[in-house]
C-alpha cells in the first residue's frame, strides 16, 4: 500500500514536470549550433556560425496579436504613430480590436517592423536574426539543409505561385526537421536585422555589394541557382523599411537559450 | 514640477554643446505634442562623445544633419565625415546655431565616448555643433532602420554600409536624404537653411 501512494506520488510528480514543461515549450523550439553559407553576397562566401536559440514554432496568428493590442493600446490601428507603422498597417482587419471575416489562426500580417519587435519584447522574446531565419528555414522535413534539394525549392516555388496564402491557417504546412511550422509557404517574415542588406547606395567597396543578387549574374553562380527561392526573400527584405507593412508580411519570435 | 524643469535646465545648460542653447523652449518639449513622424518619438538613449546621456528628443528645435558611420572604417566613412565637414563650412555662419550635425556610430562596441572623442578631434570636428553618438547595437539598429540605412558587420571591424546624409527638421521629421557620395552640396545646404529659417 505504501509503496503503491509513493509510486502513484511520483508518477503525479512526473506528470506534473511533463506538463509544466511542455507549456513552456509547445510555442518554441530548440535550433542547434551550427554553420552556412548565407545566400547574400559575402565577396568570401564565408560561412556564418549560429549559436543555438530557440524559435517559434508557428508564425504571430491575428488571435495571438489580438491579444496584444487589448494589452498594448499604443500599438493599435488608430492610434500607433506613423514613424513606427505605415498606413497600412492591420489594414485587412476590421477596427482596431477585429480581425473581421479573417481567419483568427492565419498568422497575422501588415504589420511593421516596429510592431512586430515590441509584440516579441512583450513576449519577453525578440526577433530572431536574418542568418538565423535563414538557418532554420533551410531545413526540410529530414535534413538541416536541404537548399540543394529540388523538391526542397520546388515547394517553395510553387507557394510563391500560390494566391493568397496568408489567410490559411498556421501549421499545416510540413514539420521541418527543427520542429518548424510555416517557414515558407504562408507569409514572408520579418527579421530584426532585415536591414543588413544591400540594393543600392552602398559602396564601402564596389565589389562589396550585392549588386549580384538583383541582376542576371546571380543564377550563373550554382548555390544561388539552387536558391532562388532564397534570392526573392533576400530583395523583397532589401525593398523594406521598418513601418512598411504587407500583407504577405508577418513574423515569429526567437530568443536566446539561458 | 518647476524644479524639475530647473533640473532640466541646468543639465541641458551643463551640456554645452548643439542642445544647450535651448534653454527657453525646454518648457516647450514636455507639453508640445511630438508628430507622429518624429524621430523624437524613439526612446533611446544615446551617449556623446563628452561621455553624456542623451535622448534624440532632447535635440528638438534643431534642425538636425545625420550620417552613420563607424571611425574604424578606412573607405566610404572617411568620404562621408568630409562630405559632412563641407555641408558644415558652406552653411552660412548665422544659421550654424539652429544646425546640428550628428555622427551615429553603427559600431558601438569599437567606438567608445573616448574613441568618438579622439575621432573628432583627429578630424577638427570639435565645435559644438559636432555630436557624436553611440548606444546599445539594437538602439543603432532601431535607429538605421527609420533612416533607411543599411549595414552589415562584415569582420570584427568591418562594416558595409549606405552612404547616406539625413536632414530632418526642427520637429524631427526627415524632409531630405542625399543618397551616395555627390560633388555638389547646394541641394541639401539649401534644404538646411530652408529648415531652419523654419519656424519652430
Amino acid at each position: 500500500m505504501y509503496k503503491g501512494d509513493k509510486k502513484a506520488f511520483f508518477l503525479l510528480l512526473f506528470f506534473l514536470l511533463f506538463v509544466s514543461l511542455n507549456a513552456q515549450n509547445t510555442k518554441m523550439v530548440l535550433i542547434k549550433k551550427g554553420s552556412f553559407v548565407p545566400l547574400y553576397g559575402d565577396v568570401n562566401k564565408k560561412s556564418v556560425t549560429i549559436d543555438a536559440f530557440k524559435m517559434d514554432i508557428y508564425p504571430v496568428t491575428n488571435e495571438e496579436y489580438l491579444s496584444f493590442l487589448k494589452e498594448k493600446a499604443s500599438y493599435r490601428r488608430s492610434v500607433i504613430k506613423r514613424i513606427f507603422a505605415d498606413i497600412s498597417y492591420l489594414e485587412y482587419w476590421k477596427n482596431d480590436l477585429d480581425y473581421g471575416e479573417n481567419n483568427g489562426k492565419a498568422p497575422v500580417t501588415n504589420v511593421s517592423w516596429f510592431a512586430a519587435k515590441k509584440y516579441c519584447e512583450y513576449k519577453g522574446k525578440r526577433l530572431p536574426a536574418l542568418d538565423e531565419w535563414e538557418y532554420a528555414a533551410m531545413a526540410d522535413q529530414k535534413h538541416r539543409d536541404a537548399r540543394t534539394k529540388v523538391a526542397y525549392n520546388n515547394d517553395i516555388l510553387g507557394w510563391y505561385e500560390k494566391r493568397n496564402t496568408f489567410n490559411r491557417s498556421v501549421g499545416q504546412t510540413c514539420k521541418n526537421y527543427w520542429g518548424l511550422y510555416d517557414m515558407h509557404g504562408l507569409i514572408w517574415e520579418w527579421t530584426f536585422d532585415f536591414n543588413s542588406i544591400f540594393l543600392s547606395g552602398e559602396s564601402r567597396k564596389d565589389r562589396n555589394t550585392d549588386v549580384s543578387l538583383f541582376c542576371g549574374g546571380a543564377s550563373v553562380n550554382a548555390t544561388d541557382l539552387m536558391n532562388y527561392a532564397a534570392f526573392m526573400r533576400y530583395a523583397f527584405r532589401s525593398s523594406l523599411k521598418a513601418n512598411y507593412s504587407s500583407r504577405n508580411l508577418g513574423f515569429r519570435c526567437a530568443c536566446d537559450v539561458k | 514640477m518647476k524644479k524639475l524643469m530647473m533640473v532640466v535646465l541646468v543639465i541641458l545648460v551643463g551640456l554645452q554643446s548643439c542642445n544647450s542653447k535651448k534653454e527657453e523652449s525646454n518648457t516647450k518639449i514636455e507639453t508640445e505634442v511630438i508628430s507622429e513622424l518624429s524621430v523624437f518619438n524613439l526612446p533611446s538613449e544615446w551617449t556623446t562623445q563628452d561621455n553624456k546621456h542623451i535622448e534624440i528628443k532632447e535635440l528638438k528645435g534643431n534642425v538636425l544633419v545625420m550620417v552613420m558611420i563607424y571611425t574604424s572604417c578606412k573607405t566610404a566613412c572617411p568620404r562621408l565625415v568630409a562630405d559632412m565637414r563641407q555641408i558644415e563650412q558652406l552653411l552660412p555662419e548665422k544659421y550654424k546655431s539652429d544646425v546640428c550635425f550628428l555622427l551615429i556610430s553603427i559600431d558601438p562596441k569599437t567606438d567608445t565616448p573616448e574613441r568618438l572623442k579622439a575621432f573628432a578631434i583627429k578630424n577638427k570636428m570639435m565645435s559644438k555643433q559636432w555630436l557624436f553618438l553611440q548606444s546599445t547595437e539594437e538602439n543603432t539598429r532601431e535607429f538605421a532602420a527609420v533612416l533607411g540605412v543599411n549595414y552589415k558587420k562584415i569582420a570584427p571591424i568591418d562594416f558595409s554600409h549606405s552612404n547616406i546624409i539625413s536632414v530632418f527638421n526642427k520637429k524631427g521629421e526627415l524632409v531630405f536624404q542625399q543618397e551616395g557620395f555627390t560633388t555638389s552640396y547646394d541641394t541639401i545646404v539649401s534644404k538646411i537653411i530652408g529648415e531652419v529659417s523654419k519656424a519652430n
